[in-house]
């Protein structure tokens, strides 16, 4: 077909690269503390909360795990300025991952928590702490603990996903493939590279979020 | 200017609605047949065909669905195939879908009791009878909810398709804000729309898995 494949010629786009992964790794640092953040606060809500936050929480969690990210994406950033709230590529970006995450990673979190002895609960009491005292102090690590590699998980699935960041202009390495394959026409080595550099990206990030795992849980879970 | 009513709007997007069914059955349908192959490959007896399968999966599990696309879409262009949209979206759709399929079967394979495996062996069955007869279908049992609850995956994947430039509801979503400037109404609508056709899966997986568990308790 007289087609070469030639890789050489990417070395000249490599600011472009880099500066699309980059962008991606902080996408993801954001979202995934941020994130997991509100799904920790959600699971509390849906797990020990006050009532009348409970379904509130609920139909949040089941809305955004039932809609594609790429519309979520979208209401927020082209939905949302005509409410009056204009945001930047990135700052929408980050608020549908942090959003995204924050709904399946409630779910996840919720699951730990509901693994959790009633004992534990009993015995936080008796020792006078309140609820939120002994979800602090005694269920939330362990928990955490339990559903640490279904998050970690999670996490990489969303990292994969913001690849559709590209699509409101937000710069990510999705966006500097299309840009390269925009100036050169060669697709294919251009998606090529950067997927090769998302699966390194994904296995960097489970290793990541294991050595996390293991600073956070020092001890093993009591069975 | 034309005013477009929200029955205008609902309407064409709700035409698109089918194109985003269609390609969901037909990722669901042909993954689920290339994951069965890859499942049989998963759990074989050779270490090398082991080997592919997994590696399958890592590699279609680490890398984001759009690159897929992409790769599909201006791919298999370069071998002098016209590669119109659809089929691009279906087959990469298809062999994402086979990915996470397999390795959910696998999961379910790998919790029937080894006895079961052991026992069919000392009955002098196959390893194609021993899957035939007596594990698939007790895997099948606990495999229903994850796959179902798989399905909403596929249909929310389906939405990535929009971006090269297959027509179904995303698309439509996109088109028509351009024609109508209501960004907020439609791209609301085009949520709900998705939402009405994956709440019903995913509730369904809650409830077959529950009654599952029922089953499970009462052994």
């Amino acid at each position: 077909m007289g087609y070469h494949f030639e890789f050489g010629w990417l070395l000249q786009y490599y600011p472009q690269i880099v500066k699309g992964v980059l962008i991606t790794i902080e996408l993801i640092a954001i979202g995934g503390v941020l994130g997991i953040s509100l799904g920790i606060f959600c699971a509390w809500v849906r797990a020990l909360g006050p009532s009348w936050l409970r379904p509130v929480v609920a139909s949040y969690v089941e809305l955004i795990r039932n809609t594609p990210f790429l519309i979520q994406l979208f209401f927020i950033f082209f939905g949302l300025p005509s409410l009056g709230l204009q945001l930047s590529e990135l700052t929408a970006a980050n608020i549908a991952m942090v959003v995204n995450l924050g709904a399946y990673s409630c779910e996840i979190i919720r699951a730990g928590i509901q693994a959790t002895p009633k004992g534990q609960f009993e015995a936080g009491a008796s020792l006078a702490m309140t609820p939120f005292e002994t979800f602090r102090h005694v269920v939330l690590v362990p928990s955490l603990q339990r559903i640490w590699p279904a998050l970690s998980s999670q996490v990489v699935i969303v990292m994969l996903g913001s690849s559709v960041v590209s699509q409101i202009a937000a710069e990510d390495l999705t966006f500097a493939a299309n840009f390269i394959q925009s100036r050169t026409f060669r697709a294919f080595e251009a998606y090529m590279v950067s997927t090769v550099i998302y699966l390194a990206l994904a296995i960097l990030l489970r290793q990541v979020l294991a050595i996390i795992g293991g600073f956070i849980f020092p001890r093993r879970l009591a069975r | 200017m034309i005013e477009f009513t929200l029955w205008d709007i609902l309407r064409n997007l709700l035409l698109a609605t089918r194109w985003t069914i269609v390609l969901s059955l037909v990722s669901f349908v042909g993954g689920g047949a290339v994951g069965l192959i890859l499942l049989f490959l998963r759990i074989s007896k050779r270490r090398s065909l082991r080997a592919i399968a997994k590696y399958y999966v890592e590699l279609f599990q680490g890398t984001p669905l759009l690159m897929q696309l992409f790769i599909a879409f201006f791919g298999l262009g370069l071998f002098g195939i016209d590669v119109p949209a659809w089929l691009a979206a279906g087959l990469a759709l298809i062999l994402w879908s086979a990915a996470f399929l397999t390795e959910i079967w696998r999961g379910c394979v790998e919790a029937i009791a080894k006895g079961q495996w052991e026992a069919s062996a000392s009955l002098g069955m196959g390893r194609l009878q021993q899957m035939r007869y007596v594990i698939l279908p007790q895997a099948l049992k606990i495999a229903v909810p994850p796959t179902v609850g798989f399905s909403v995956q596929v249909v929310k994947g389906t939405a990535l398709t929009s971006i090269i430039g297959f027509v179904e509801l995303s698309k439509a979503g996109t088109v028509v804000t351009n024609a109508t400037f209501q960004p907020f109404t439609v791209y609301g609508l085009v949520a709900l729309i998705y939402f009405a056709l994956c709440w019903p899966l995913s509730k369904s997986s809650q409830i077959l898995e529950r009654k599952l568990n029922v089953a499970h308790r009462n052994h």
